[in-house]
């Protein structure tokens, strides 16, 4: 499947069908994370049941704190 | 002197009356390491009229590499960052005022410093003082800029009391144990970027064109090539207890911070977080190992560096041996734990 993330096209495995799979795929599901998904943030709470299907637009920012 | 801001009110957005705006703000920055060093060297050539920096910790070898306002000098003899930082700022611009204090900022000390301030910079390493600084702000109706980085990521926020959403409508939970500058490395480049974003919109702040502060969340990674921002707006949370309609400022209650205790007789401190955590040693264990000696039982993690061991419990609870200066304990927890 290919979803673009963050503005660029990535091809993601095919294990991955939920936004909790790709936050583990990229390794930033122990982090604060907030998802964009086609425009609409999602809550934490729906990671979970948000399918994901070819061409979507998802934006993730995940919160640091070193400075 | 005239020519001094010639550049900057060519610049339309500021111009003669936005120079004399700046002039007359005074920012508080707290931090002075890598985002902090930079935000005040960029404020104080920009013309601020005051800026107050506040650090609880001297400078090392390992800061020169990306923490602008310090020399080799500074690192020999250990100097305070407050102090080494108001010295090269004041060589800089001597018609700024600069106040420093070499200081461990926790409530109290926020209370005090927030005080006749305009705008405060986020120049901190940790979401313990971050969130204090959230609900200060939003107490005394002062706006505040997030930054943080780490790697080639950094990331910035700017949060108006009453209008955007603060940091804890965005953070769900406070992140805890993350990769730090000192565990995971950080490239100055990125430093500059953060400081880029955060002088930016405290320039806009202090000339007051509200209009054109960036409403995004913005993120970057300058080694992947990445750039991104989400418009949060939609996360401002009425029932927020920090900027809610019935707020309570929950991170200004004592139960909510991070205890210290010097165990006497040890030179040792207790470091306990506000919340009951459970650390992932092993996972931890795997950062730290390549920063010094580990080793670990089912119970804790032993974490050797230099003349300080760190021992981390199950139960979040960390003890800082070889010290009984709380604010280096705080300084070496952070570095190591986030």
């Amino acid at each position: 499947m290919e979803l673009v993330i963050n503005g660029d096209k990535v091809e993601v495995p095919s294990t991955v069908e939920t936004v909790t799979n790709l936050l583990q795929n990229f390794e930033v599901d122990q982090k604060v994370v907030i998802v964009e998904l086609n425009g609409t943030i999602l809550e934490k709470k729906s990671h979970q049941e948000s399918r994901l299907s070819d061409g979507d637009r998802i934006e993730l920012v995940h919160f640091v704190g070193g400075g | 002197m005239s020519e001094r801001y010639s550049r900057q009110e060519l610049f339309t957005p500021i111009g003669v009356d936005g120079q004399a705006k700046i002039r007359s703000k005074h920012v508080l920055i707290i931090g002075a390491g890598a985002l902090g060093t930079g935000s005040a060297e960029g404020l104080v050539r920009a013309g601020v009229g005051k800026l107050t920096l506040v650090d609880r910790d001297y400078v090392e070898w390992s800061n020169l590499q990306r923490q602008q306002l310090y020399s080799e000098a500074d690192a020999t003899n250990r100097i305070p960052k407050a102090v080494a930082a108001k010295k090269r700022l004041e060589d800089i611009n001597s018609d700024a005022e600069i106040e420093s204090h070499v200081m461990d900022v926790s409530v109290e000390e926020m209370e005090q410093l927030v005080n006749n301030v305009d705008l405060v910079v986020d120049a901190t390493d940790n979401f313990d003082i971050r969130m204090i600084i959230n609900d200060i702000s939003q107490k005394h109706n002062v706006p505040w800029v997030y930054g943080a980085c780490v790697g080639s990521y950094g990331i910035s926020y700017t949060i108006i009391p009453n209008k955007t959403p603060c940091l804890a409508c965005l953070l769900e939970s406070v992140p805890i144990g993350g990769l730090t500058c000192d565990t995971a490395g950080i490239i100055s480049p990125a430093v500059q970027m953060v400081v880029a974003y955060q002088v930016t919109e405290a320039l806009k702040i202090l000339v007051e064109d509200y209009e054109s502060l960036r409403s995004k969340l913005v993120s970057f990674d300058l080694w992947k090539n990445q750039q991104t921002g989400i418009n949060v707006d939609k996360m401002k949370k009425i029932n927020c207890l920090s900027c809610g309609d019935d707020r309570t400022y929950p991170n200004l209650a004592f139960s909510k911070r991070t205890k210290t205790a010097v165990l006497c007789g040890r030179d040792t401190v207790q470091i306990r977080t506000p919340n009951p955590i459970e650390r992932d040693l092993d996972k931890l264990a795997s950062i730290l190992s390549q920063q010094g000696k580990v080793s670990q039982n089912p119970y804790l993690l032993s974490f050797t560096k230099g003349r300080h061991r760190l021992v981390m419990f199950k139960d979040g609870r960390v003890l800082i041996h070889g010290t009984k200066d709380i604010a280096e304990a705080k300084t070496l927890y952070h570095r190591y734990l986030g």
